[in-house]
């Protein structure tokens, strides 16, 4: 009973269908290792172990009566900020620390009835804001890699096969940062339902996963219209796994200028470059793009999110859920004293820049001009994917950084986004996959492409993967 | 120096939609504190608001019906502001881009002519819940069951000048949701409210003076005797030397007065953005056409046809189109009694209108119907009984719901057609005041009166005053 763990989904479900393993020994192993792992990587915030064992067992009684499935039976793990009726739900949070979500978020609900087995919530910074998953009120999660470096953020302890958000990077940045695979889908794929809001434009669920093949297999179950959410688009869902092995011969590669500056760490540039000759030798031709006012995205992003998330955090009250202060005074003193007490300080300090962009005689000079801005990005990726099929660059400017490095500065923290804050401002899908390490960490290469191309970016990660074997490398004393 | 008082309203009207505004939960008054609150109303973490098409659809029709611009494209706002009955922390409305601007209603003034009130705007907006400060002693109770009631606010441009022309207007509107059948227009359970914006300016000045905002008025009465506190107490401010400001106040009904409730200096800044839950809300040409297709008759249209189709009056014809309800009881009675609209008239606005309102009954809890009603007009018509008798008659049709005519039998009170017996009765009259015929024959004609009196009295009421008076004259002529 080893060795299970480094398998893909993919091959799971092939072992669970053919009846070499059932799901609740599957599921015992991996129950096993988040035991063993939590405290040196505190990547989960709650372990689900009865419930997740009582959902293997109904598993395999459907495996049993001959159902197919992708994923029933197979384990994954939600992030802590998709609810989960009858599991705490935290969003990394003191505020939500004993909160218990009365329903089911639409993908934990799709998942659900795919068959998929919850292991438990993973640990992520509060309410999604940061880079490191360093602000947490549940501690920092550790990089499986080196456990004195971050994890990257916010999604940081979704490590196996498991749902993700990505609002600033925050599925791509941990994936590169871990030697793994994260897919942040176009706006509107997947719905929101369910899924705490940090900025709601630019917020979207996602996956971090061992390959690009299963996240086709998961984002098939999790995507598609919910009538809950009105920016979720009508639109079919593709098999996601019928193109992934589709030959690249034709494929146009925007190589894109911005990203490699002065910043990139050139140890990273020149592993971004050597996964570009395997893709060229699939028959994917190169060519260098720009896109002008991309380097504006880090500004711009800081007024959006923080002004879309200082408007969403404020049912955070004290009135009716979540944490509250005691003993209040009266209501001025409620409010102040749980939302002080209640938030952390990087929360706070978003909601302050945001209700400052939106205040009377700042809109416009702030959150006005920072929505320009966004449509001036958006405007340079269509022109630029008029003449690529796909943008390649690096995720992250360095590899994982050490704890604490950056949790003075907030601005260095927050440059950390600039490769992955692009294609959430413009909506569009985009995948990290591992490319390599720079001593002895891993560094991913990130494909963005147009809206709702997501086979197109899943078939050149598959491709890639086929001919390189980085995404398989496991941490040592992982194996 | 002579003052001029100018007034903009901004009514409420909750939207008569069977579920919220963006959630599914049900809308209906009186449920027990919270019960009608779904987790989206309660703002639970991850919920998100989805547009009830409905709520669209009924401003739409209000905007067609005020001869407004319906805008192809508004957008939902978020008004952000922290309060325990406004469970997210702010109100989806609409801000920059309402969904209707620029419409106009008339109001017919007092003086029989008609004013042209203008409307700048009017948006889709959620409402909040209610804090129960009474409720629990020592705390706050919260109601959330309205919160997610959708409301179309309405604002009007500045353009009244009197607390009865905010009333008319007020008045207007109310009679028109009605119509159009997007608001219940209860008052008292606060689904028809309206904020009054007063100042007042030397008369004869362009600038507007400074103006204060009385919230949450809920009845005609109260608007009326609010506006016309708040003037008087307005120039009486300004007259002593000092200043108006501007500010929020509350009308107390108890003392007839208005209170500061906050200043501009205390307002909250709400910080407006387009809510990005939620997508523009986009119509076009075709489903508006739908939208004016399906349009009721309105009231001043209605009105319009009264007065060319029944002779009537304008100002008959707006007390008989005021509501739906009394308009479709008069046409009924009309077209029961074939004709003879004028009576029909009279009749509803004068003794029906004088029982209902004493009762306090809505015409649509009037124990005599309209083919009750226009029957016993039938029997004044066919001289049955006379218009006298028709009241007494109507009064115990009230009582007894019963027909005219059964009561007309079980009385009596047939009148008296037959010209032999009023003869006889005029006779014997004549007999007995032998005095006062001669007077009369000696030119006192004031007398005739008189001896229509005595014949009535007589016959009990019942003679046909118009027989009577013919008979009496020839035969008191000699």
């Amino acid at each position: 009973m080893t060795g299970w763990h480094a398998n893909t989904v993919a091959e799971l479900s092939a072992a669970l269908h053919e009846g070499s393993v059932s799901s609740v020994e599957l599921t015992g192993l991996y129950l096993a290792r988040i035991a063993q792992h939590q405290g040196a990587l505190n990547a989960f915030i709650s372990v689900t172990q009865e419930a997740a064992l009582l959902q293997a067992e109904r598993a395999d009684a459907r495996l049993r009566a001959g159902e197919r499935g992708a994923l029933i039976g197979v384990p994954i793990a939600h992030k802590d900020i998709f609810c989960t009726a009858g599991e705490r739900t935290t969003c990394g949070s003191r505020m939500l620390a004993n909160f218990v979500s009365p329903y089911d978020a639409t993908v934990v609900e799709r998942l659900r009835a795919a068959g998929a087995v919850m292991l438990g919530k993973t640990n992520m910074d509060e309410f999604a804001m940061g880079s490191s998953s360093e602000t947490s009120y549940f501690g920092p999660v550790r990089n499986p890699w080196d456990p004195a470096r971050v994890p990257g953020g916010s999604s940081g302890g979704s490590a196996p096969a498991a749902t993700a958000t990505d609002t600033g990077g925050s599925i791509r940045q941990p994936a590169a940062l871990c030697g793994v695979t994260g897919l942040k889908p176009t706006y509107g794929r997947v719905s929101r339902f369910g899924m705490v809001a940090f900025a709601s434009s630019l917020d979207q669920g996602g996956l971090l996963t061992i390959s690009a093949e299963d996240a086709a297999v998961l984002l098939a179950a999790m995507a598609g219209f919910d009538e809950r959410d009105s920016t979720s688009v009508e639109l079919p869902v593709p098999d996601y796994t019928a193109s992934l092995a589709q030959p690249l011969k034709g494929l146009k590669i925007g190589l894109l200028h911005e990203f490699f500056d002065q910043g990139l760490d050139p140890q990273i540039e020149q592993r971004i470059r050597d996964a570009l000759d395997v893709l060229r030798l699939e028959g994917a031709s190169l060519r260098d793009v720009s896109l002008p006012n991309l380097p504006l995205s880090v500004p711009t992003y800081y007024v959006v999110a923080p002004a879309e998330c200082s408007s969403n955090l404020a049912r955070f009250d004290g009135v009716r859920y979540g944490y509250r202060c005691e003993r209040p005074r009266d209501l001025l003193d409620l409010y102040q004293r749980s939302r002080g007490e209640g938030f952390g300080a990087e929360v706070k300090r978003r909601i302050m820049v945001g209700t400052y962009v939106l205040s009377a005689g700042y809109y416009d000079a702030y959150y006005l001009k920072a929505q320009r801005v966004r449509a001036l990005i958006s405007a340079d990726f269509a022109r630029a994917f008029h003449e690529v099929d796909v943008l390649i660059g690096p995720t992250t400017p360095t590899a994982a950084f050490e704890l604490g490095a950056k949790t003075g500065d907030p601005v260095t923290m927050y440059l950390n986004d600039i490769y992955t804050i692009g294609a959430n401002l413009a909506g569009l899908p985009a995948i990290s996959v591992p490319c390599g390490f720079v001593q002895g960490l891993p560094v991913g290469m990130q494909i963005i492409g147009p809206h709702f191309s997501e086979p197109r970016l899943l078939n050149v990660a598959h491709r890639y993967q086929c001919e390189s074997d980085w995404h398989r490398r496991a941490p040592p004393g992982f194996t | 120096m002579e003052w001029e008082t100018v007034i903009g309203l901004e009514i409420h009207a909750q939207l008569l939609t069977r579920s919220k505004i963006f959630s599914g939960a049900a809308t209906a008054y009186g449920a027990p504190p919270n019960a009608q609150a779904s987790l989206i109303d309660l703002a639970y973490p991850g919920v998100l608001p989805v547009l009830n098409a409905e709520a669209v659809r009924m401003a739409v029709k209000f905007g067609l019906a005020i001869n407004a611009r319906v805008m192809r494209r508004s957008v939902f706002a978020r008004k952000n502001y922290f309060y325990p009955d406004l469970p997210k922390g702010y109100q989806i409305s609409q801000y920059e881009l309402p969904i209707v601007c620029g419409g106009a209603v008339c109001i017919l003034l007092e003086d029989g002519t008609e004013k042209r009130i203008g409307v700048t705007r009017a948006h889709l907006e959620e409402d909040a819940g209610k804090s129960l400060h009474e409720a629990i002693p020592g705390l706050t109770g919260i109601d959330l069951n309205r919160a997610g009631t959708p409301l179309i606010e309405i604002v009007s441009d500045p353009d009244m000048r009197s607390a009865r022309e905010a009333v008319a207007y007020l008045k207007k509107m109310h009679t028109l949701v009605r119509y159009l059948r997007i608001c219940d227009g209860n008052m008292q359970e606060g689904s028809f409210r309206c904020d009054a914006n007063v100042s007042v300016r030397p008369r004869g000045t362009e600038k507007l003076g400074t103006r204060a905002e009385i919230k949450n008025l809920n009845s005609f009465r109260f608007v009326e005797k609010a506006i016309q506190f708040e003037v008087a107490r307005q120039i009486e401010l300004l007259e002593a030397g000092g200043n108006v400001v501007q500010e929020t106040r509350l009308y107390d009904a108890d003392r007839g007065e208005t209170r500061a409730m906050r200043s501009k200096e205390q307002a909250n800044d709400y910080r407006y953005f387009p809510d990005p839950d939620l997508l523009p809300v986009e119509i076009d040409e075709p489903a508006i056409d739908a939208i004016a297709a399906s349009l009721p008759e309105l009231p001043d249209q209605k009105a319009q046809r009264f007065i060319t189709e029944y002779g009537l009056s304008a100002y008959d014809a707006g007390v008989l189109t005021a509501s739906n309800e009394l308009a479709d009881y008069y046409e009924q009675v009309v077209l029961h009694l074939a004709g003879h609209a004028k009576l029909a008239a009279n009749s509803v606005m004068g003794e029906l209108a004088g029982l209902l309102n004493r009762d306090g009954l809505e015409i649509g809890a009037s124990p005599v119907d309209a083919a009750g009603l226009a029957l016993l007009l039938q029997r004044i018509v066919d001289n049955t009984i006379s218009g006298k008798l028709a009241k007494e008659v109507l009064e115990a049709m009230w009582q007894e719901r019963a027909s005219a005519d059964a009561i007309i039998e079980a009385r009596g009170l047939r009148q008296i057609t037959d010209e032999s017996a009023i003869e006889r009765a005029i006779d014997a009259v004549m007999s007995a005041h032998a005095a006062q015929l001669a007077d009369y024959r000696a030119g006192k004609d004031k007398l005739f009166g008189f001896f229509v009196g005595q014949v009535m009295k007589a016959t009990g009421g019942k003679a046909n005053p118009a027989r009577l008076n013919e008979l009496l004259r020839k035969k008191l002529s000699g």
